[in-house]
């Protein structure tokens, strides 16, 4: 089922004619350079920037969605993990309901992300990997049927980074359709249903991982190649 | 925010204009014995409108100090310390004294248009989500250079007595003002509070940053517009018949956000409430100054506010080295 479709979506000279379909249920892995415009493909499908095209959410125009009508539809995870203000954790995740009071589904969701010991700290107290949850909460709270991340598993170790990607699935699983930019490209060989590669404003390859990372897309695009003694090398 | 503080805030402010209103209180009850008329008259006439003008100048410090916080993401920001209440009063010197519309309409506009502009100029020189140092480094510079502009008006002036004159307008007063003239002030800034409370939910969005706040629905250009107009009209407003006031609009929203767990959109009204607190009581202070002295407004928020804006920006360095 489509959950979201975007025709000719444009930033000027960061984003050429893209048209994109997202699927409830799969997990959707961005790649591409630094540059290559995935940060604003993922704002031009939320509808930010002043640019062309149309982004539909379950048929209907976001542009003219209300932020009421948005809760439940779409969520977007910026790049940026600075909170300006010194919120309690679970605040911050409450912000994600819109203003809907509901601590019960609050708890649940930092319960689900091991984060609820910290429910009662202020954002600015918390590493950098307990951050990374309790975002990821706020977006995840009100069970989005439309899930945008920019880059979920910047800064975080290893670990952490499997952790968020297996997360990102269970929500597909859930039924959402989940859009995610990821550098680490055997991340995204292993764990997307689909990938698309950008490189210089437009998607260059869409589909399975093995077809849309061929060796030979992976060096035009990011120069480098796999070696099995070396990982990536420069190609 | 729990029912308690609410109380407690309209506690305090309804306490403080009653302080305003009967304080200094000596002599009070001889001239209501000897002259209960003109006791009403000075009641009415003369103290009233200056315990209104302290609320409502008050609230709307507070209340846009807030706004503007939420805003630039930047609890340094605010009317008084990044130049917007220096901005209306050069906008209304120069029309009063250049282009020569003294009256209060005159006034008004000029205080709205000045303020208007110096804080779409501190939008274009900082923006959003720029560093504190950049924040306050334009803010600096607004403020030095409509003060500088504000003395090069009155330099240039017709009337020889201009700086005389506007000294004691611009260190901020609310002394002599009429209930009409309190009026003028009380009806605009009801109106921008009230719009910039509408907000309070679009700007706690925004917390989360521009992008999440964008695609959660809230336009964001549209937003800053608002509360930049919404400010302007009543600062503007404020500033043509009380002066510049400090600090006020620094301090208030401070002391609220503690009271809504760092929630900078919903601190608004709370901001608003402390303000008007704040200024009510300076205005009381300010009467007992020594006899026949009178002790600008202004001088006091800012020899109140000062130290804690040190201590604030002390606080933030501490953070910084963390």
């Amino acid at each position: 089922m489509t959950a979201l479709s975007a025709y000719g979506l444009e930033l000027r000279g960061r984003l050429h004619a893209t048209n994109l379909e997202l699927h409830a249920g799969r997990l959707t892995l961005l790649v591409g350079p630094n540059g290559a415009g995935k940060t604003s493909l993922i704002h031009r499908l939320a509808g930010i920037g002043e640019g062309g095209g149309t982004t539909l959410i379950g048929g209907e125009p976001l542009a003219a969605m209300p932020p009421v009508m948005r809760i439940g539809r779409l969520a977007l995870l910026p790049a940026t993990r600075e909170i300006a203000w010194p919120l309690l954790a679970r605040d911050l995740v409450a912000l994600g309901l819109g203003g809907r009071r509901d601590p019960s589904a609050v708890e649940k969701i930092l319960d689900s992300l091991d984060a609820l010991q910290f429910a009662d700290r202020r954002m600015d107290q918390l590493s950098t990997g307990e951050r990374a949850r309790v975002l990821l909460a706020r977006t995840l709270v009100a069970e989005p049927a439309v899930l945008l991340l920019d880059e979920p598993a910047a800064h975080l170790d290893p670990a952490r980074q499997i952790a968020m990607i297996e997360r990102l699935r269970r929500e597909a699983f859930r039924g959402a359709a989940v859009l995610a930019s990821i550098h680490d490209l055997a991340l995204a060989r292993g764990f997307a249903d689909r990938v698309l590669v950008m490189d210089q404003g437009r998607i260059v390859a869409d589909g399975a991982p093995a077809q849309a990372l061929a060796p030979d897309v992976v060096q035009s695009v990011f120069g480098v190649r796999w070696d099995s003694e070396s990982g990536w090398v420069k190609a | 925010m729990n029912r308690f503080w609410w109380i407690l805030l309209v506690a305090a402010m309804s306490s403080a204009a009653f302080a305003s209103l009967i304080l200094p209180a000596t002599g009070l009850a001889t001239l209501y014995r000897s002259d209960p008329d003109l006791l009403a008259a000075i009641l009415t006439e003369v103290r009233l409108p200056r315990v209104l003008l302290a609320l409502f100048y008050g609230a709307m410090l507070g209340g846009s100090g807030a706004a503007i916080q939420a805003l630039f993401a930047n609890p340094l920001a605010s009317p008084d310390i990044t130049g917007t209440t220096g901005g209306a009063a050069l906008g209304s010197v120069v029309t009063a004294y250049l282009i020569g519309f003294s009256g209060p309409l005159g006034l008004a506009f000029g205080g709205v248009a000045g303020a208007a502009l110096a804080l779409l100029l501190l939008l274009g020189l900082a923006g959003r989500d720029s560093d504190s140092a950049t924040l306050l480094l334009a803010g600096v510079a607004i403020s030095a250079v409509a003060g500088a502009a504000t003395a090069l008006a009155l330099a240039l002036a017709p009337s020889p007595f201009a700086f005389y004159e506007a000294y004691d307008w611009l260190m901020g007063s609310l002394v002599d003002r009429s209930l009409p003239q309190a009026a003028m002030v009380a009806v605009p800034v009801l109106g921008a509070l009230l719009f910039l409370i509408g907000r309070s939910h679009a700007l706690d969005m925004l917390a989360l940053g521009e992008a999440a706040a964008e695609a959660m629905g809230h336009r964001v250009s549209r937003l800053r517009r608002e509360v930049v107009i919404a400010t302007a009209i009543g600062i503007g407003m404020a500033v043509a018949v009380c002066g510049a006031v400090g600090f006020v609009g620094l301090v208030a929203p401070i002391f609220a956000r503690r009271l809504t767990h760092a929630h900078p959109g919903r601190a608004i009204l709370p901001a608003a409430m402390i303000g008007a607190v704040l200024l009510c009581l300076a205005d009381v202070l300010v009467r007992f100054a020594p006899a026949g002295r009178q002790l600008p407004i202004g001088v006091v928020t800012a020899l109140l506010g000062a130290p804690f804006f040190l201590a604030l920006v002390l606080r933030m360095r501490l953070e910084w080295r963390g």
